[in-house]
């Protein structure tokens, strides 16, 4: 869907980002190296204001081009974690387009993963995630067709899985929705970084990056192409309405 | 294991766009052609030789198509696509079921507006199936918010039920979607149907392009009957040889999930053809396509033939067009295999692609088998277990669950007589068998559902399953293991509590 978003779609291309200024990127970056998240959030304004969590993002608004950055905790995850392990059937009787249930979902968000994951995605008795980076292996959201799997991420307050490739429904779902960035890493973080690590993820076009503080590495990450604005924009009927491409908010 | 499968029986060849000139397989492509020939049914033969259609949904065909890209270029009015291609696609048929159907409405009236009404009320298929016989308020809401919603569109295909205290009372109620879409007409060769369920692509055994979405590309769906999808490239699985007679179209998916993994396929088609291939019945194709989303495909297809024909023609009289590859037409990849060296497989825990031939695992002690869901809940599954219990004459000796995909198999299994069996039915050699009466149709615990769903895993139990999935968690307790298997394979390891070869009991 990556791909397919970028090249001959004749509704997704017409947006150009203009290539950023790489200087104000360094200056950008390094308070996050320094500075805890609850400090550093003074400077930045949410872009997601429908939820508070322990995340933040941030843009730069001196700058024309899209750039988000998001620094917070990560929570790992291996290869092949499917919808089953994200939210378990049992949770598909709420639905999402219902505001109540909505929140509901995001308090089971990956609650069905094995006893071996010793750290929960959401605290019991917890609505929200403290962790907003998600952090996988191969084939990320295979399974079921369920959308309740990228909207129980993003109800959680998560706002980015980083993982090696996913599954294509996951992936699509998670544009059309606008709920999480999915994004490519090309190489196998998910064995280098630990739950509860510290990271930042830093959007850019062409070579957006995730950094783990914890263990001062960073890692490339493929380009989301047009499939970050439709996200930005809260999701493919959000993003068509404000390109004019459907008409603003019907009766 | 695994890999002595590969190297012993099948071969399996990747071969480029060069090597593939139609000359390379001129037996399958033939025979089908054939076959059309012999029908008296010109349609079929008409987009086989293509000389008749309007320019507009052929052109002039510079490059080859594969069917799916003719099924996609033809719904997206263009002439030729080409893999990659972005396209706006016409959805002949959207089926939606209890659990993705509230919030696909929902979608719809946010962004349509509450007084909306919905692209076309005949083309939308509503199968509530997921969470029927339960006590779970909300899933019951759930049935009630899809029957207010095809009420207020006057939806024509709603397949309602009110009274869960006895199916049989619903004489609309049909059961697992996939298999009612089929048995009700809504499959037909050549059209575009999409789903809110990734086993849509089970409809793809009827020639036509059939996927799985999410809500809000549903919700999109319904208001304006299109949606964008990106042209896949397609991968051919080509399957030749006399099928033996213990071997089921369960072991010939798990086979080739095993061989390409679970993300093998991703966004990929793959496309089923050879001659093993058109000896499978239709419920035989539909097991092989059901699962391709196991590999991560996008959809799984098979040429339509007198099959296919036969069984559709039955149940619908809506007019279409059957395609197929063209002899020139471009594939990512091939794999061959021969059928007739294949052995009985399972899908150990926890992932579908984790292959091992059954007898590899005999020593698996196992505490219950489950027979069920679109995967394996349809009529000849069944058939195929109630002719192992009957060839064997024993009694299981784990507790055996039957849950048919509809109230149409419910019938079957109760009233057809399964062939060398002495006129018995199906229910009849399960209940001498000592096996679970047959339950209410619906898609049960195949995965897991609400707490009081019938045969759900509620203990870290052992399972054979002839469903799709066993991930952790699947069906319902998160430690419990799934060993995903045919119905011959299921029903034999049900007479002996071990995960156990069906040429144990049939010959």
């Amino acid at each position: 869907m990556a791909a397919s978003l970028q090249s001959a779609n004749p509704i997704l291309s017409s947006r150009t980002l203009a290539s950023p200024n790489r200087s104000s990127f360094a200056q950008f970056r390094s308070p996050f190296l320094r500075f805890d998240s609850a400090s550093a959030s003074s400077n930045f304004k949410p872009l997601v204001s429908r939820e508070a969590s322990s995340s933040f993002v941030a843009r730069s608004a001196a700058e024309p081009q899209e750039r988000k950055t998001f620094h917070g905790l990560c929570y790992v995850v291996g290869d092949n974690i499917d919808t089953d392990q994200i939210i378990p059937a049992e949770f598909l009787t709420l639905v999402p387009s219902n505001p109540d249930e909505y929140e509901k979902l995001g308090s089971y968000a990956l609650v069905g993963l094995p006893a071996a994951y010793k750290e929960r995605f959401v605290q019991p008795g917890e609505m929200k995630t403290k962790y907003s980076i998600i952090i996988g292996g191969e084939n990320f959201g295979c399974g079921s067709s369920r959308e309740h799997a990228p909207v129980c991420l993003g109800a959680a307050g998560a706002k980015a899985v980083v993982a090696q490739s996913y599954a294509r429904i996951f992936f699509r779902n998670s544009v059309a929705t606008g709920e999480i960035y999915p994004l490519d890493s090309e190489v196998r973080v998910c064995d280098e970084c630990k739950t509860g690590d510290v990271a930042t993820v830093e959007l850019r076009e062409g070579d957006s990056i995730l950094i783990n503080h914890t263990t001062g590495k960073e890692y490339k990450l493929k380009p989301i192409g047009d499939a970050g604005p439709v996200i930005d924009a809260g999701g493919i009927f959000a993003y068509a309405r404000k390109a004019g491409m459907i008409p603003s908010a019907a009766a | 294991m695994a890999s002595s499968v590969i190297s012993s029986s099948p071969f399996v060849c990747k071969s480029t766009k060069k090597d593939l000139g139609f000359s390379s397989f001129p037996k399958s492509s033939q025979i089908s052609i054939h076959r059309c020939q012999k029908k008296s049914i010109s349609r079929q033969i008409v987009s086989v030789m293509a000389p008749l259609r309007s320019p507009s949904t052929t052109g002039s065909v510079k490059t080859g198509m594969t069917m799916t890209e003719k099924i996609l270029a033809k719904a997206s009015e263009r002439s030729q696509v080409v893999p990659g291609d972005n396209i706006w696609v016409n959805v002949d048929v959207l089926m939606t079921h209890d659990v993705c159907g509230p919030g696909a409405f929902g979608i719809f009236k946010k962004e349509f507006g509450e007084k909306a009404k919905v692209w076309d009320s005949e083309k939308i298929v509503v199968i509530p199936d997921h969470y029927i016989f339960t006590a779970d308020k909300r899933a019951n809401r759930n049935v009630d918010i899809m029957r207010e919603h095809c009420r207020e569109q006057n939806i024509k295909y709603f397949y309602d039920i009110t009274d869960l205290g006895d199916f049989r009372a619903n004489p609309d109620y049909k059961g697992v979607c996939h298999v009612a879409l089929a048995q009700e007409g809504h499959c037909r060769p050549g059209e575009v149907l999409l789903g809110t369920d990734s086993h849509t692509c089970t409809a793809g055994a009827f020639g036509q392009f059939a996927t799985g979405i999410g809500n809000t590309d549903a919700g999109f769906v319904l208001g304006t009957g299109k949606i964008l999808l990106k042209v896949p490239p397609t991968m051919r699985f080509i399957l030749d040889g006399e099928m033996p007679s213990y071997l089921q179209a369960k072991d010939l998916i798990l086979q080739i999930i095993g061989e390409i993994s679970v993300a093998g396929a991703t966004y990929k088609t793959m496309e089923f053809s050879g001659t093993t291939i058109e000896s499978l019945t239709m419920e035989e194709r539909m097991t092989l396509c059901n699962m391709v989303v196991e590999a991560g495909g996008k959809n799984g297809v098979i040429p339509p033939d007198a099959t296919t024909l036969n069984y559709v023609e039955n149940r619908t009289s809506v007019p279409f067009e059957s395609v197929y590859s063209d002899g020139n037409a471009s594939f990512v990849a091939d794999y061959r295999f021969d059928v007739s060296k294949l052995e009985p497989v399972v899908a150990k825990p926890h992932s579908p692609d984790n292959r091992a031939l059954a007898r590899e695992c005999k020593d698996v002690k196992i505490d219950r088998v489950y027979i069920g869901s679109c995967t394996g809940g349809k009529t000849e599954d069944f058939m195929a277990a109630a002719k192992l219990l009957h060839a064997a004459g024993k009694q299981v000796k784990v507790p055996t669950f039957l849950v048919p995909a509809t109230q149409k198999v419910w019938m079957d299994v109760y009233a057809l007589p399964v062939p060398g069996a002495g006129g018995k039915t199906c229910a009849q050699i399960f209940e001498e068998a000592g096996c679970d009466t047959p339950a209410s149709p619906s898609c049960g615990a195949c995965l897991g559902g609400p707490a009081d769903t019938y045969a759900r895993l509620n203990e870290p139990q052992v399972c054979v399953s002839t469903t799709n999935r066993n991930f952790p968690g699947r069906m319902g307790h998160k430690e419990g293991q799934i060993y995903l298997a045919s119905p011959y394979t299921a029903a034999a390891s049900a007479l002996t509590g071990r995960v156990t070869d069906p040429r144990e009991f049939l010959q």
